[in-house]
């Protein structure tokens, strides 16, 4: 009998799940169910090179579109999945087909969270999360253009970059009282606040941002202070929410995630969760988390493949994380915590620095900006679980490796 | 079209007609190869490391400031690394002779 696997979500986890599973050998039928209209992509460009105009839509694509058929994977763009079956092993879709499966694999990923505020469904206000908010984006994006953007994390500050460049004039409201707070220590977000002033930028801080206004079309944002800002685009960054609901629906344990072991397997032995959608356990860090990374999806898409096809080889990462703006290359190794000791290594006004982060000695994350060399070294010294002197740490012209 | 020639993981040789004008990552990922490049072309994790051939290695060129960075501090760096997605494959380069390095 010939097995079916079922993939439900066609992103980065997803696809790289298929592409290991055949790799692994696997010549079963696979069905790969998507909602959006293209073969599964790569996210990280879009709020960079892509909304940039200097990547290609196509460049993005993880496979082309010739290499599903050409696998026997049988791709459904365009559809929901909207119930499963556990005991019948079946999944319904948005254009009522009932498909079985021998084995489920939940790849549903995360959506945008919205605001809710007076005027949010006005034109001209969007949320960045696939190639068509991107290529909306960007055709809004004319140089002297008032651009606002809500929220000042990664997506938001990329975003600012690339608008600021475009010749925009650019504002960002973030909520809290600096930028990238859930991400960075204070001297990193203070060190981002200053290169994006410089570069034109204007950034407001602590901002409670109470509504949209205007005919049709956004024309000012308007904040708890009663301040208020023109606006002919305004982009929002404010988190996402894990797509958790068909897993609940189907009585799967969840709990901030498709809750899953070390082998991405959920509560149910036919079904594994892959990515951003899943609460999963890192023998590395000593606890459950959910992560929203390239590299847990890429990693978890091939260890439940690998399952999936008999090999169980656990799953354990040190997270790591990118960003670009302007020159800057900033790459985070680990998961920083409020308290953790800060070292930095090197000078910000050099625009090359690294914040390292210390906890009770133990080397357990770093922000690395244009420090290409620490990043690396981190990334064996903190897997190591490797304790670090801090007056040391600090010196620069010491080689992390060599600690 | 122009000719890729490459050693897998494996040590199986095969080759691919590559496609002019993207990278040679992007040309080992549309072919199956098994290579992580997790960041996409972006120069920022060494994860789609190879060996260029010693007689490759003067047409291909050196490698960028970033790019020796990153492949500095790799285990299994050798003369002839570079990063797949900080080559773009071009016609000069028909013939391509190239080694997948390991996973670090």
């Amino acid at each position: 009998m010939t097995q079916t696997i079922i993939v439900v979500g066609a992103g980065h986890a997803g696809g790289q799940a298929v592409a290991t599973l055949r790799q692994k050998g696997f010549d079963g039928r696979i069905i790969m169910i998507g909602d959006e209209p293209y073969v599964p992509y790569e996210r990280p460009p879009l709020s960079k090179a892509v909304l940039a105009g200097e990547l290609e839509v196509e460049r993005t694509f993880l496979k082309k579109e010739a290499w599903y058929p050409e696998k026997q994977i049988d791709f459904r763009p365009n559809t929901l999945v909207t119930s499963f079956d556990r005991r019948a092993k079946t999944v319904t879709t948005s254009h009522g087909e009932n498909l079985a499966y021998d084995k489920l694999l939940l790849a549903t990923g995360t959506r945008v969270r919205k605001l809710q505020a007076p005027g949010a469904k006005l034109e001209n206000i969007f949320y960045l999360r696939d190639i068509d908010d991107t290529l909306s984006i960007r055709k809004q994006m004319k140089p002297g253009a008032n651009v606002v953007i809500v929220g000042g994390g990664y997506i938001g500050l990329e975003v600012a970059a690339v608008a600021v460049k475009l010749g925009c004039h650019v504002t960002v409201l973030e909520g809290l009282d600096r930028v990238m707070s859930r991400v960075v220590a204070p001297e990193v977000s203070e060190f981002y606040d200053k290169v994006h002033t410089d570069a034109g930028v204007i950034i407001k801080t602590g901002m409670a941002v109470t509504g949209f206004e205007g005919q049709g079309k956004v024309e000012r944002v308007t904040c708890a202070d009663d301040s208020s800002f023109p606006a002919d685009l305004v982009v929002i960054g404010v988190g996402v929410i894990p797509n958790v609901e068909l897993a609940a629906e189907g009585d799967l344990a969840v709990d901030n995630g498709i809750v899953v072991d070390e082998f991405c397997q959920t509560s149910d032995e036919n079904i594994w969760a892959v990515g951003d959608c899943t609460n999963h356990p890192n023998a590395l860090l000593g606890r459950r988390l959910r992560l929203e990374s390239v590299q847990n999806a890429v990693d978890q898409a091939k260890t439940a493949a690998n399952a999936m096809c008999g090999e169980l080889k656990e799953y354990a990462e040190i997270p790591w994380f990118w960003s670009d703006q302007y020159d800057l290359k900033l790459q985070i190794v680990g998961l920083s915590e409020p308290g953790d000791e800060v070292v930095i290594r090197g000078n910000p006004a050099d625009r090359k620095f690294s914040a390292i982060y210390l906890r009770h000695g133990k080397f357990v994350a770093i922000n690395a900006i244009n420090m290409i060399k620490d990043f690396m070294a981190a990334k064996k010294l903190i897997a190591e679980g490797k304790h670090l002197d801090p007056v040391k740490a600090a010196d620069a012209e010491v080689a992390l490796k060599d600690m | 079209m122009a000719k890729i020639l490459i050693t897998n993981r494996e040590g199986e040789q095969s080759e691919i007609e590559g496609e002019i004008g993207i990278s040679v990552m992007e040309n080992l990922r549309d072919n199956d190869y098994e290579l992580e490049a997790i960041c996409g072309g972006q120069c920022s994790c060494a994860t789609c490391h190879i060996y260029i051939d010693e007689s490759w290695m003067e047409k291909v060129g050196p490698r960028n400031d970033e790019e020796n960075e990153l492949l500095e501090e790799l285990e299994c760096v050798q003369p002839g690394s570079r990063l797949s997605c900080q080559i773009e494959f071009t016609e000069e380069l028909d013939g391509l002779v190239l080694t997948i390095a390991p996973d670090e």
